[in-house]
């Protein structure tokens, strides 16, 4: 199944396409040959052990920094993000947090008012909560508001670096059934980042794995059914299968705490 | 709006309120005031009382006006020269840390040198002129400008950084939303020290140049020996000083950092 050097997708139209991307730190390499791609309203999960260079790839993919080596092909419109530190401004209140990318694309106060409150509407924040600032809202809401502020440019892919980790278990589950009806309206694609198998089986159409030194993409698994139609017994036994009988997954909770991603 | 103007009008309030713990605080220190003017007689201590009168008096004469106005023309002009310079230099080495290690040891040495010793050099290039007074603040209150600007904006969030280009913002959209921002945290403390530096070093510098304002009411007042006018132009200066300070430097920092407000837990707010 390793598939390693060529482009690993399935669908004909691709928002996102990497082609061969290397990239090192202080000449220590982090990551080399990787190669995937993501099909348009596709969700696609990056899995692989910490460490193994996964969010420097979302960081290439999305921009923030530039790789040494290889190419990065937007087929998409705009993107928006969600960091798993949600990196809300604290000094705005969370209606200007949900709107700060409109202000960069210098849209009017009152437009972008009306637009960051429909996208509060999207994730179940209220009123009451747009006027309050970051340390007020708990991690669960600072989240909800992590996610209407990539949603709120109405962007056909987002990426989200592993956006739940911190989250409790009940709240994680709230916050994926919350991404799944999104992605299901908005019709999104998106490279989701997570080291947990249940969330990326959970979530995504198709898991691709990272090589635990960040050495190409070592293989992928398509995950048969649309997410949110997945029971969770489904899913269990999806994610046990993963972990017990596919050599795929063998190094996936493999940790070295000395490494920082 | 209307919400937000009486949002406004009502931390205003809170401001004012909060002046009678003030208030308290300088209470006490004039009662110890009274207190040594009780041990140590008129001569040595004038009375808190005698000196207010005097404060007021002088007050009403136009030209000790205009004396109190030179001094804070002169403070003023070389606190906003030295903002300007030592706050833009400042953001400028906080975003190139190259600059900023290359400065720090530059700085330790500026500060290190007494502002006295400013004075003098500054009397020998300008003479007994305003440009001695402004030169002196300047040397004097720029450093720590300018390190709070810069340890504002090298201490910045770099996740926010990132943040604000993976949502497409370039660089000045991010010195703009982000640095300045978080700037403001380090720079408005140093804003504040700054001022009451600029003030005491333009009182000294003009005193010792004899280029009357302030410094040169104080330098009469000691050569007659009148300790109430002196304790009463020293009150002038620092009743010159709060002005300053709560009508320029305090409304713009608290519609700033509005956000902490809300961020101290219950029981602090009030």
């Amino acid at each position: 199944m390793a598939r390693s050097s060529k482009a690993v997708g399935c669908k004909t139209m691709s928002a996102l396409v990497l082609k061969n991307i290397g990239h090192a730190f202080l000449g220590r390499t982090v990551l080399n040959s990787i190669n995937l791609s993501v099909a348009t309203s596709e969700i696609v999960a990056l899995v692989g052990p910490s460490g193994c260079g996964k969010s420097t790839l979302i960081h290439i993919a999305s921009g923030i920094i530039e790789q040494i080596q290889g190419s990065v092909e937007h087929g998409y419109n705009r993107h928006g993000m969600v960091f798993q530190d949600t990196r809300l401004l604290p000094w705005a209140n969370a209606r200007d947090n949900i709107a700060y990318p409109l202000r960069i694309a210098g849209i009017g106060k009152t437009e972008r008012r009306k637009l960051a409150e429909k996208a509060a509407e999207q994730v179940s924040l209220e009123q009451i909560d747009l006027d309050k600032y970051p340390v007020e809202l708990s991690g669960g809401m600072r989240q909800r508001v992590s996610i209407a502020r990539a949603l709120v440019m109405e962007p056909d892919f987002i990426y989200f670096d592993e956006p739940f980790t911190a989250l409790d278990v009940a709240l994680k589950r709230r916050m994926q059934d919350l991404l799944i009806a999104s992605a299901q309206t908005s019709r999104f694609a998106g490279l989701f980042v997570t080291h947990d198998l249940m969330e990326a089986t959970r979530i995504a159409h198709r898991i691709i794995v990272l090589d635990v030194y960040g050495n190409s993409i070592i293989g992928q698994r398509p995950i048969p059914g649309e997410p949110g139609t997945r029971s969770d017994i489904e899913v269990f036994t999806r994610v046990q299968e993963f972990l017990h009988d596919d050599p795929l997954f063998r190094h996936i909770h493999d940790v070295d705490e000395r490494i920082v991603a | 709006m209307i919400t937000a103007t009486l949002d406004r009008f009502g931390r205003f309030g809170k401001f004012i309120w909060s002046g009678w713990a003030g208030l308290a605080g300088l209470s006490l220190l004039a009662a110890l005031w009274q207190m040594g003017h009780d041990i140590y007689g008129d001569f040595i201590l004038p009375a808190p009382l005698a000196t207010f009168s005097t404060v007021i008096s002088l007050l009403q004469d136009p030209e000790a006006i205009e004396i109190s106005l030179k001094t804070a023309g002169r403070a003023l002009k070389g606190f906003f020269l030295a903002a300007l310079i030592g706050g833009t230099a400042g953001v400028i080495a906080g975003y190139s840390l190259a600059t900023l290690r290359v400065v720090r040891p530059v700085l330790t040495v500026v500060l290190g040198v007494p502002p006295i010793a400013w004075v003098v050099l500054a009397m020998i290039w300008f003479g007994s002129t305003d440009g001695t007074i402004v030169t002196t603040v300047i040397v004097a209150s720029m450093p720590i400008i300018f390190a709070g600007a810069a340890e504002g904006i090298a201490t910045r969030d770099r996740g926010l950084d990132d943040m604000a280009r993976a949502f497409g913002a370039g660089p000045i959209m991010r010195v703009w939303t982000i640095g300045l921002r978080h700037l403001s945290a380090h720079f408005f403390p140093a804003l504040i020290l700054a001022v009451g530096m600029a003030f005491k070093v333009a009182v000294m510098a003009e005193l010792l140049t004899s280029t009357g304002g302030i410094g040169g009411a104080l330098a009469h007042a000691r050569s007659n020996l009148d300790m109430t006018v002196a304790l009463a132009w020293i009150l002038i200066a620092i009743i010159a000083l709060i002005i300053v300070e709560y009508a320029m430097i305090h409304p713009v920092r608290a519609e700033l950092e509005r956000w902490r407000e809300a961020a101290k837990p219950w029981g602090v707010k009030r």
